[in-house]
């Protein structure tokens, strides 16, 4: 980046050229940078969490366990888990895109508490880095849902040290939490009153209060599995006298609301797409801001759904399976509030729609299918297969990283600068979605039919359709590759991006492309309400 | 079955084999096409928007004062989503508590039956006595109860062609009622990732005519029951130096107690099933009855779970009269 800038002398003032060297990054505390900071981290864990999965895929093409020992896959599966929920899909969009443009869009020169967001990319890395090591000092195999006593007392891998990467990176969403919930409340500009702000601010807002709420109780839960672990301290093994269902109840108290994590920034992400690419004010504006905050609420009732085979009262099982109705019916009515934007609007098909419009298609049948896993009767037969797997890659891979990839390529042109080549970026779009369909859908009709997940080698008649769905696989790599490729591409080569180059609305494209230090030299002052596509800019 | 045969009726298809297989299919089914007109629904509705409503094109774009928002339209699409979720979940519902909490059969007679799984195998007890190891013989038309518990950590006992999965908990009992309804042979599945040898943690269920299945228990040979096992436990372990009747130390008679309720020295009650006498064996001082001195020792870790529930076979097998073992 800074080698690029020096080269060109046309370029005018921004965040990118006002300091060069490592130094001026790592030392940073300019939202823009610390943003690029995670850009670049979480990339990397992304192809890492990639790479698991592509073995895992390799080794499921033939029923017999050939490809891996039984170790190695438990290994990877639990590789894979960890570093994309956790170092990938939970810190994704909040602490890049999050990072980037929640002062922007608020019409603020920074987040309220810079020095506390370049620790928590400290800590994140550290937290990485923990996790890492749980990597190279005999891996670890417990799945990414450590259940006990397995992960306690019966476990042979890294589990301290994963677990402390965990707890670790904990804390970075935590100080990212505040810090978000604090600019929001305290840094809008003056005119930007809370019906005024982006869906994408409201998105970022709620996961923020989830972050807060949420992660300490993982925290907790970590330390109680490391000290019974440690120690032989009697928490969760009933050998030793604890419960290991309270263990599930504990590790889904934090880990259904962190779907909720993943999930919101994506819907405001998608929001402002389908908006800016339809041309028009977003469909049912307030309807959408409380159905944010409605999915963020509920999403804490909803744990015990993951446990309706586990052994809990029956009758605890009917009334989680009742919420978890009810948080599915403000998903739905965001779904058709998108259709409806769409409706007498201008609509472009740029990237960043497609991949929204593949978000909408995608979140829709990870949605619905989640209402099947949601039916108690059914969920006996689907829990722990992979119909439960094809379900939440659906909504966390389909919806989530289709999201993520709309909103990269949205911002793409404000966060560098530059244009990336636009006949590649659908392209791109368009083989994720048919390589994402062909990987996971087969996967439901296995579930279905009762395979069980977490198996290194399966029944022979489950073979035609993981060949399909390691093909897919395939697909699928390609298309999260190529990006990689052109974007890298544009850093140098890309035409000069302007201000606002999809004509969209919103304090952010106000700024020059990419934004100057302080992002406003004078602070601004709102007039109009979010998504004024009949207001000129 | 585990036959070969077309794959795709295998897998769309799965073999409907208990007497619950076929109500939790049509619940699937239902929800399969309810929630496939939605999709088709959604998905029209965007390809005809985007064509429609392309960049450039000439469709009617008059605004109109509730083009933005419009609070009947989201009443009028909520209200069915809701309406439709409701009737799923109470479906659902009543099958999960008719699967969990089912009634007895109409003849009375359930075949019980001891789990005990480990790392990575399934051990069965049949009510003669009869043990065998990840496979499992069951008389179709005959319901069967499982007492499940694990040596070790968390499993979870699963028969896809049952449409029935209960985790199996360490130190715990879980139970699970069922009623195979097709001869031949099928999947069981631990579901519950276990440890190394998870995916080899796999073992099939034969079900057979209920006169095959005696056939293939007398073809077993002589064994005891796992109550006769248990009445010699009984006196072994030194049980019955206390709780016989004869006996001079103050304890519970244990005549006529499994399924009784039992006051409790803490005011409370318990009901006398499994779970409660295992604890009461393993850690007796975790629920004193009323009106006894806490003086029963802890058998933990000098009785083994399969011995567990030989004992508890036994005691539920003392009837009021029947009060001397055998």
């Amino acid at each position: 980046m800074s080698a690029l800038s020096r080269t060109d002398a046309a370029e005018p003032a921004s965040y990118l050229n006002a300091g060069y060297g490592l130094k001026s990054w790592l030392l940073t505390l300019d939202h823009k940078r610390i943003a690029w900071l995670y850009f670049i981290s979480i990339t990397g864990f992304f192809f890492l969490g990639g790479a698991a999965a592509t073995l895992i895929r390799l080794e499921l093409l033939t029923p017999a366990g050939d490809l891996l020992s039984d170790n190695a896959y438990n290994q990877m599966f639990s590789l894979h888990g960890i570093v994309m929920v956790w170092f990938f899909l939970i810190p994704s969009i909040p602490t890049t895109m999050g990072n980037f443009l929640l002062p922007l869009m608020l019409g603020a020169r920074d987040m309220a508490f810079p020095r506390l967001n370049l620790l928590s990319w400290y800590v994140f890395i550290l937290g990485g880095l923990f996790t890492l090591t749980a990597v190279v000092a005999g891996g670890i195999d417990t799945g990414w849902t450590f259940y006990t006593p397995y992960s306690t007392m019966f476990s042979n891998g890294a589990v301290l040290a994963a677990a402390t990467g965990v707890f670790i990176v904990g804390f970075s969403s935590i100080l990212t939490g505040i810090n978000f919930i604090v600019t929001t409340h305290k840094m809008r500009a003056p005119g930007l009153t809370w019906f005024r702000l982006p869906l994408f601010v409201w998105a970022q807002y709620a996961t923020s209060v989830i972050m807060v709420l949420a992660t300490p109780v993982l925290s907790v839960t970590l330390v109680l599995l490391g000290i019974e672990r440690a120690f032989g301290i009697g928490i969760f093994d009933p050998a030793l006298g604890g419960d290991p269902v309270l263990f599930e109840h504990l590790f889904w108290f934090y880990s259904h609301p962190a779907v909720y994590i993943m999930l919101l920034p994506a819907m405001g992400v998608v929001s402002e797409c389908i908006a800016c690419f339809a041309h028009k004010r977003i469909f049912g504006y307030k309807v959408m801001a409380f159905s944010i905050l409605a999915i963020a609420l509920f999403g804490f009732l909803v744990w015990g759904h993951h446990m309706f085979v586990s052994g809990q009262s029956i009758y605890a099982g009917v009334a989680f399976s009742l919420l978890s109705f009810l948080v599915s019916v403000p998903s739905a009515l965001k779904i058709f509030n998108w259709i409806a934007t769409l409706y007498k609007g201008q609509i472009r098909f740029d990237a960043p729609m497609l991949f929204a419009l593949s978000f909408i298609g995608l979140f829709l049948i990870g949605g619905l299918t989640g209402i099947f896993v949601a039916t108690l009767a059914l969920d006996v037969q689907m829990h722990d297969t992979y119909f439960v797997v094809a379900h939440f890659h659906y909504v966390m891979v389909g919806g989530m990283v289709s999201a993520y990839m709309a909103g990269l390529h949205f911002w793409w042109p404000k966060i560098t600068g530059r244009l990336y080549p636009e006949m590649w970026a659908r392209v791109s779009a368009i083989i994720v979605f048919v390589g994402f369909n062909l990987t996971f859908f087969p996967q439901y009709i296995l579930g279905w039919a009762g395979m069980p997940r977490r198996y290194h080698a399966y029944a022979d008649e489950f073979q035609l359709l993981n060949v399909f769905s390691s093909a897919g696989a395939g697909l699928l790599a390609v298309g999260y590759l190529l990006p990689l490729l052109y974007l890298i591409w544009s850093l140098r080569y890309g035409a000069r991006a302007s201000a606002n180059p999809w004509d969209a609305r919103g304090l952010e494209w106000t700024v020059s492309s990419p934004p100057p230090v302080h992002n406003f030299a004078r602070v601004p002052r709102v007039e109009h309400e979010a998504y004024a596509y009949d207001q000129p800019q | 079955m585990i036959e070969a045969g077309d794959p795709w009726q295998l897998l769309m298809f799965p073999e409907a084999a208990s007497s619950i297989s076929s109500r939790v299919d049509h619940l699937f089914w239902a929800m399969v096409v309810t929630c496939g007109l939605v999709v088709l629904l959604v998905f029209v509705l965007l390809l005809v928007f985007s064509i429609r409503y392309r960049r450039g094109s000439r469709a009617d774009r008059t605004p109109s004062a509730r083009l933005n928002s419009n609070h009947w339209l989201e009443i009028g699409w909520s209200v069915p989503v809701l309406v439709g979720f409701l009737v799923f979940f109470a479906w659902g519902a009543v099958l999960y508590l008719d699967l969990y909490d089912p009634p007895a059969p109409a003849d009375g007679n359930v075949r019980e039956i001891n789990v005990i799984a480990k790392q990575w195998m399934w051990k069965f007890q049949h009510p003669e006595g009869v043990r065998e190891i990840n496979d499992l013989h069951l008389a179709v038309g005959q319901t069967v109860r499982l007492r499940m518990t694990s040596q070790d950590v968390i499993h979870s006992f699963f028969v896809p062609a049952f449409r029935i999965k209960q985790d199996v908990l360490p130190r715990t009992y879980t139970e699970l009622q069922f009623t195979p309804t097709k001869v031949g042979r099928f999947h069981l599945f631990c579901a519950e990732y276990c440890g190394l040898q998870h995916s080899g943690m796999t073992g099939e269920v034969v079900v057979m005519s209920p006169p095959a299945l005696q056939g293939w228990l007398d073809r077993q040979g002589q064994t005891r029951t796992p109550e006769q096992d248990g009445a010699r436990l009984f006196r072994s372990y030194g049980c019955s130096g206390c709780h016989a009747p004869d006996s001079s130390v103050h304890a519970p008679n244990l005549a006529g107690l499994y399924g009784k309720p039992v006051p409790l020295a803490n005011g409370t009650t318990v009901r006398a099933d499994a779970q409660y006498i295992r604890d009461s064996i393993l850690l007796p001082s975790k629920q004193v009855a009323a009106g006894y001195p806490a003086i029963m020792p802890s058998f933990q870790g000098q009785i083994s779970e399969a011995d567990v529930l030989k004992l508890t076979a036994y005691i539920q097998s003392l009837t009021e009269q029947e009060t001397d073992p055998p």
